[in-house]
């Protein structure tokens, strides 16, 4: 039977669907200004944050209004709470988008301090698994976010990469290298935590379709009894 | 600790198969609540429990329905002792046309020859006390029942009830009739009461199953499709057919 309630949870897989966007359009075009030292480019992320917080806050208004209006039991109650805590993930995801982009402008005027390789591919790795765990949500595939955590780890290994040549190679041979030094390593780390965000997604994800609460027990991502349904 | 256990229970009316194989623990000092669409043998399956449906003509019940370990469906069951041991509270409060002293004190009359007078007004208090009833009527007990609100009616029929000393309620719908308000403080009461009795309660309404039962089963076409902790039930049906009612996808 359908139901009114099915129309208003499609229009909130929407709004939720549209805050992805916004966060995964912040995060490649922060990435790209990285890339091409693009001040513009970054100053736009900055400004088009807005945006995200006034989308997060409907998406929370209107979810909270769909709990007391019709009580949802079950898989609606799962979706709509999951659909709550991805909204906070994706919001803190452009966040830190910002935060790259504000590291951009404090470096695209200065010299290069060394060729980015890891940098652009952790930035590849945060993309995919934001998409991955945006995918997971919108196909309903715990296949799929069970492969964003198992990626996590690809994403730390990097980071700790990019910490120790910063530390090791620059800042403790050439003091004068920390000013250049210090927004790479803080790019780096916004990259890792973006990673992590999106595995929060991708827990969530598991959570509305399986029920099965895989957040700080990865032990029970091998446990692949989990289709309740 | 398990209070009621079915084995294979079924039940017919007539041709009818009401009850299919219906197996199940309610445990004692919970509430249960069973849900289910009209007509899928809930209130069938409560009534099971005290043999209401034995005053039904035609009906056939087989399997094992184990209280405190005995068999109530035996032939040679003591009806009088497992009515009192099982009450019943229903959907309409249904007080006797007598005053509210003498409501409660009926069951004493029908189980006891005589009985004191000082007895019986301890029985009255105790009951009315632990329904919450005792500082309101406790000056207006020769009041006629049928006087009072639709909500104290509900609350002094389980009052009589308690005053034969069931260890069972059975509860068939008891705030279909009632307002919001009245809904929350039976549901309060109900809280209260499951520290002495256990319960199984019989509702249409799935925010009060989820309220407050602490185990909950659905039926559907006679078949006990799911039993199990209510938070499990509402939150992650195991079974498709639970999901779609409870989302009110059923039909």
């Amino acid at each position: 039977m359908e139901r009114h309630f099915d129309e208003e949870l499609k229009d909130l897989h929407k709004y939720i669907l549209k805050m992805a966007a916004l966060a995964q359009e912040a995060i490649f075009k922060s990435v790209e200004s990285l890339k091409n030292r693009d001040k513009a480019q970054a100053q736009a992320v900055i400004d088009a944050d807005s945006k995200v917080d006034e989308l997060e806050l409907i998406i929370d208004e209107r979810c909270i209004d769909l709990i007391a209006r019709y009580q949802p039991m079950a898989g609606d109650l799962r979706f709509i709470t999951t659909g709550m805590k991805i909204n906070a993930e994706l919001e803190r995801i452009a966040d830190l988008a910002v935060d790259i982009s504000q590291r951009v402008l404090e470096i695209a005027d200065k010299p290069l301090l060394k060729p980015l390789i890891d940098i652009p591919k952790l930035s590849i790795i945060a993309q995919n698994m934001v998409g991955d765990s945006i995918d997971s949500f919108i196909k309903k595939d715990t296949e799929l976010a069970r492969k964003v955590l198992y990626s996590d780890s690809e994403a730390d290994n990097l980071r700790n990469l990019v910490q120790k040549e910063l530390i090791n190679d620059y800042m403790l041979k050439d003091v004068k290298s920390a000013d250049r030094a210090v927004p790479l390593l803080l790019i780096a780390r916004h990259l890792e935590r973006i990673c992590d965000h999106s595995t929060n997604i991708a827990e969530d994800v598991i959570y509305m379709l399986s029920a099965k609460v895989v957040k700080h027990h990865p032990e029970k991502l091998e446990d692949k009894n989990n289709g309740l349904i | 600790m398990e209070k009621i256990v079915t084995k294979n229970l079924n039940l017919w009316y007539g041709s009818f198969h009401a009850l299919k194989n219906v197996n199940s623990i309610f445990e004692a000092n919970k509430i249960t609540a069973i849900i289910g669409p009209s007509g899928c043998g809930k209130s069938t399956l409560l009534r099971t429990f005290n043999r209401m449906n034995d005053l039904i003509e035609g009906v056939r019940t087989t399997g094992e329905i184990l209280i405190d370990g005995t068999n109530a469906l035996d032939l040679h069951a003591d009806m009088v002792v497992l009515r009192k041991k099982v009450g019943m509270v229903f959907q309409r409060p249904n007080p006797f046309p007598l005053s509210i002293y003498e409501n409660i004190v009926f069951g004493q009359r029908v189980h006891t020859n005589s009985i004191k007078r000082d007895l019986l007004d301890k029985i009255v208090e105790d009951s009315l006390k632990s329904v919450l009833l005792w500082t309101e009527l406790k000056d207006r007990l020769n009041m006629p029942a049928l006087r009072l609100s639709l909500e104290q009616r509900q609350r002094l029929c389980i009052a009589r009830l308690i005053a034969v000393k069931p260890d069972i309620l059975l509860m068939d719908e008891p705030c279909s009739t009632l307002d919001p308000q009245a809904t929350a403080r039976i549901e309060e009461l109900m809280r209260e009461l499951k520290n002495n009795y256990s319960i199984i309660i019989v509702t249409h309404n799935m925010q009060q199953a989820a309220r407050v039962s602490d185990d909950a089963g659905f039926m559907l076409l006679g078949e006990l499709v799911e039993f199990g902790k209510t938070e499990d039930i509402f939150t992650r049906p195991k079974d498709k057919r639970t999901e779609d009612y409870i989302t009110g996808r059923y039909g």
